[in-house]
Formats: C-alpha cells, structure tokens, sequence
C-alpha cells in the first residue's frame, strides 16, 4: 500500500509573546499514513492532538520537522514547505477537515454550503445542484432545513453538514477532529455509518476521538498521546 | 518555490513617503524615527517595502491599524498616489511584463477604468454625489469608450439590479442615499467594465451592523459569481475572516506578517498580530 502522509519529526510550539509565555505542543512526532487506513490519535486534552491535525491542514505553521503529503495536483510534496496557494488548493481539492464546531459563512443556508464546496472545485452549477440534494439526503438532513441557515441547527445536525461538506468534495485525505463530542448515540450511529462508508469508499482519515470505544471499532491503528510525545 | 498559477497582480517592492527625507532618516531605517514619522525632517514612511502578488479568483486581506499604511497603499494602486519607487505588474495588461508606476498617465488611466474598480472607504470621494446613480456608472463606462446610450442605459440598470438597488431609483442622486446604498453604487460603479481585479478599502467601516452584512454578502456572492480577484482592506478582522483566503498584516508602513487567512487568526506570529487577534471580540 502506497504511503499518503508522513509526518517526520513535527514539533510546535507556541511563543505568546504578550504572555512572555513559550507553550510547547507537540514534540518530535512520527506518524505514517497508507492509502486507504483509517487511523485513530487519543489523549487527554491538552495533549496535542488537534495540534498535529491543525499543521497537516496548515491552520498552524509548521516550524520544526516534515509533513510530507502525497499530492494528485503536486506529488510528494512537503506541507511545511507548501506556499498559501498550494495550500489553498490542497483544501480546496484533496483534504478535508471537520472540527467539531461548524465554521460557515453567517447567512448561508445548508444547500448553499454545500453547493459551494462542490462549486470550488470547478464543477457545474447543475451538477452542484444534483449532488448537493442528493449528500443532504444521504445525511438524512431534514428538507425543511436545507433553505436555513446552520447557525439555528442543533449540535448533531451542524455535524452532520459538516461532515457532508467535507465528503461531498471525496477528498483524498479527511481529517476528523472529534467529530463526535458532544453528540447523542443516536447521532453518533450516523457518524460512525457515515465513517464506515467512507472507509469502503477508499478514503484515508486521521482522526481523533474521545469516545473511545466509538473509535476502537473502527480505527485500523491507532497512536496514543500524552502531553505532546506518543506513548 | 515557484507558483503553478500566474498572479493577476504583483506589487514589488513598493514604498511610498510623504516628505523628502533627510540625513537622519535615510531610507527610512534609521533609528530617530518614532514609529514611520521622521523627527528631525517629518518625513512619514507610509508604505515601506511592501510585496505581494494577488491569484486568480483570490481575496487577500490586508488589515493593520490606522495610520498603518493600508489605504496609501490601495491609493498607489490606483494611482490616487504617485509611488516613491517599486513595481506593480497586471496580467490583463501587456502580459503583465510593464511595470504600472512607469507607464504613462494616459495608459495609467486606462488601466484604471479597464482593468481595476475601486471602492472607497469614503463615497464622497468614489462617486459624484450630485449626479444620478445611474450616471455615476454611466461615467465609468464612458471612460472606458462606451458611447450608446441604451447600451449602458441597459448595462447600469443590470449593475444597480445586482447591488440591490432598486430599478425606480437608479435615477436618483447617491445623495439622497444611505450610506450603505452609497457603498452599493460604488461598488457597482467599481464592477461596470467587468475588471479583473477590485480594490476595496474599508467599504465597511462606519455602517450599522446590518447594513455591513449586506455589503458583504453582496461582495462574496460578486466574487463567487464574476471570479474577480479581491484585495480587501479592513481593520476589522471579523470581515477579513469572513473573506479573505489569505492576509498580510500591516503596521507602520511595513507588511510584518502573512499566511492563510485562518493562520493569521489561530496562529500568529508577530507580536502584534497577536496582539490584534487578541483584542478581538
């Protein structure tokens, strides 16, 4: 199995300078990921967890180490070594994140969200308009919500557009930055269908999870965090 | 590492001073200058070595406080301002190999009315206030060689439709308009010769909050729909998040810090940018 991302030696930390304060996050970590693997981080919080996803997506700047990612668009190409535009386009085409906090436009309903997302990467509007309706019924989002805007959502159905917003674009690589908290089982099942169905599809993730025993039954590796380093 | 896509924009090195300067300030490194303001000479360093390029598609944002150099900045950009030196470089005109600040005030107004729009932060100063809105575009487009009357008769009613302004008023004076309808004038006047590329400076600013989200719903849907790259000026980080890919953070004429727009906002560097990101409500 071809290698998709490799995290070589990544530290970050943190200099707030008004603080007079230096936090370190993340110290010499190592991970590889194939194509296709499903691999689960755990750890307290305040470990570093959403640190690492937070630098593969380049919301963080990456200061030390390597995160070398296996782009369609770029080939093998360094993600600390990326420029903005590369990045931009690596979001846009081949990974996705989802927090657990839905982060949209304010007066944008569900269907334009996703319309949108699909719109980014150069398709047809009829097409965006097709696949949209047909994901947010996949995610079995009421149709009454779909002309509302997600701010007046309840916790699970954010997460399930959130979700539906990354899939939609297949990206190559999904990131999942516990995805479940703060979900009732109910919800949760669909997440986890959700997941189970893009394990089929081929997509590779890194996630992280709190719920452990959520996370166990599906993961096919998973690397354990404790104060920056894995233990 | 060399970009896979060409920049509609390319501004190098460009710096800009208000005052000659003198021994103790030359070239604005020394150190008796307080701030960019030169003390013995009152020389003001208002934009200081400052590059960036500008893609496809794109909004960049460019925030930092006032007094930061932001606006003289777009100002030279427009030709508003006379540049102390640097180069700015246009795809969309002779294959971007002419530097902007050399062509002549000819070309530079052609430029001007083809290849840019800009929106002040001030309406006062972006459109004829006595004329009728209409008009105003009218203007803009003639400027650029339109002569048939119908045709832009047409083309401005199709404008002030798409900024929300309703069809009955297109003949009234931007005057009689509130604030938030003037930036909407301006910003169709600004879209008249379909230009590849919007300078915005503080079009928010100074409008109630409701006002400011129709103004910005209206700039993100533009840009979705025509593509048109974007440089946003604001000092409000909250509509910078809100449209700007990527972002450069200004202070006292210098750019100290750039990244993707939520790089900016979750990990900044600068002290001051930290400092700014901070302060946000």
């Amino acid at each position: 199995m071809e290698t998709l991302l490799e995290i070589k030696d990544l530290s970050k930390s943190f200099d707030l300078h008004n603080l007079g304060k230096h936090i370190r996050a993340v110290s010499h970590v190592d991970i590889q990921l194939n194509e296709g693997e499903f691999v689960g981080i755990t750890g307290k919080s305040g470990s570093g967890k959403s640190t690492i996803l937070k630098c593969i997506y380049g919301a963080y700047r990456i200061q030390q180490g390597g995160i070398w990612y296996h782009s369609k668009k770029f080939g093998r190409i360094n993600l600390a070594d990326a420029s903005e535009r590369q990045m931009l386009y690596l979001r846009k085409h081949e990974i996705g994140y989802v927090s657990q906090f839905l982060n949209v436009m304010p007066r944008t309903t569900a269907r334009q969200l996703v319309q949108q997302a699909i719109l980014e990467m150069g398709e047809s509007k009829s097409f965006a308009e097709k696949e949209t309706e047909k994901i947010l019924a996949h995610f079995e989002l009421d149709q009454e919500l779909w002309d509302s805007y997600p701010t007046t959502f309840s916790g699970g159905e954010k997460l399930r557009l959130n979700i539906a917003r990354a899939m939609v674009k297949k990206p190559r690589l999904l990131l999942l930055d516990e995805p479940t908290a703060s979900l009732d089982h109910d919800s949760k099942m669909k997440v986890k269908l959700l997941i189970e169905q893009l394990m089929n599809e081929g997509t590779t993730m890194l996630g992280i999870f709190h719920d452990l025993e959520f996370m166990n039954h599906l993961v096919n590796r998973e690397y354990n965090m404790q104060n920056g380093v894995f233990s | 590492m060399t970009e896979f896509e060409v920049p509609v924009l390319s501004v190098k090195n460009l710096n800009k001073q208000f005052g000659l300067g003198c021994p103790h300030c030359k070239n604005g490194e020394s150190e008796t200058l307080v701030k960019n303001y030169c003390q013995v000479c009152g020389t003001v360093y208002a934009c200081r070595d400052v590059s960036f390029d500008v893609f496809p598609g794109e909004v960049l944002g460019i925030v930092g406080e006032s007094g930061s150099g932001k606006s003289t900045l777009m100002q030279c950009l427009y030709f508003d301002q006379d540049v102390t030196d640097g180069e700015a470089f246009v795809s969309a005109y002779e294959n971007g190999e002419k530097n902007l600040f050399q062509e002549s005030s000819q070309q530079q107004r052609y430029i001007r009315n083809h290849i840019m729009g800009k929106v002040y932060q001030n309406p006062l100063l972006g459109l004829r206030m006595n004329f009728s809105s209409i008009g105003n575009i009218a203007e803009k487009l003639i400027a650029a060689g339109s002569n048939h009357v119908g045709m832009m008769e047409g083309r401005g009613t199709e404008l002030l439709n798409k900024v929300n302004i309703p069809v009955h008023r297109r003949k009234e004076a931007p005057k009689k308009f509130s604030g938030g309808m003037q930036q909407r004038v301006q910003i169709a006047k600004a879209l008249s010769n379909n230009p590849p590329l919007l300078l915005l400076d503080e079009v928010t600013t100074g409008l109630d909050l409701s006002v400011q989200a129709s103004v910005l719903d209206l700039i993100k849907s533009l840009q979705r729909e025509l593509n048109i790259s974007i440089v946003l000026v604001s000092h409000d980080l909250g509509v910078i998040r809100m449209l700007a890919d990527r972002t450069l953070v200004m202070l006292e004429g210098k750019v100290i810090e750039e990244g993707l727009t939520d790089q900016i906002l979750e990990d900044p560097q600068h002290p001051y940018t930290q400092q700014l990101v901070h302060s946000l409500l």
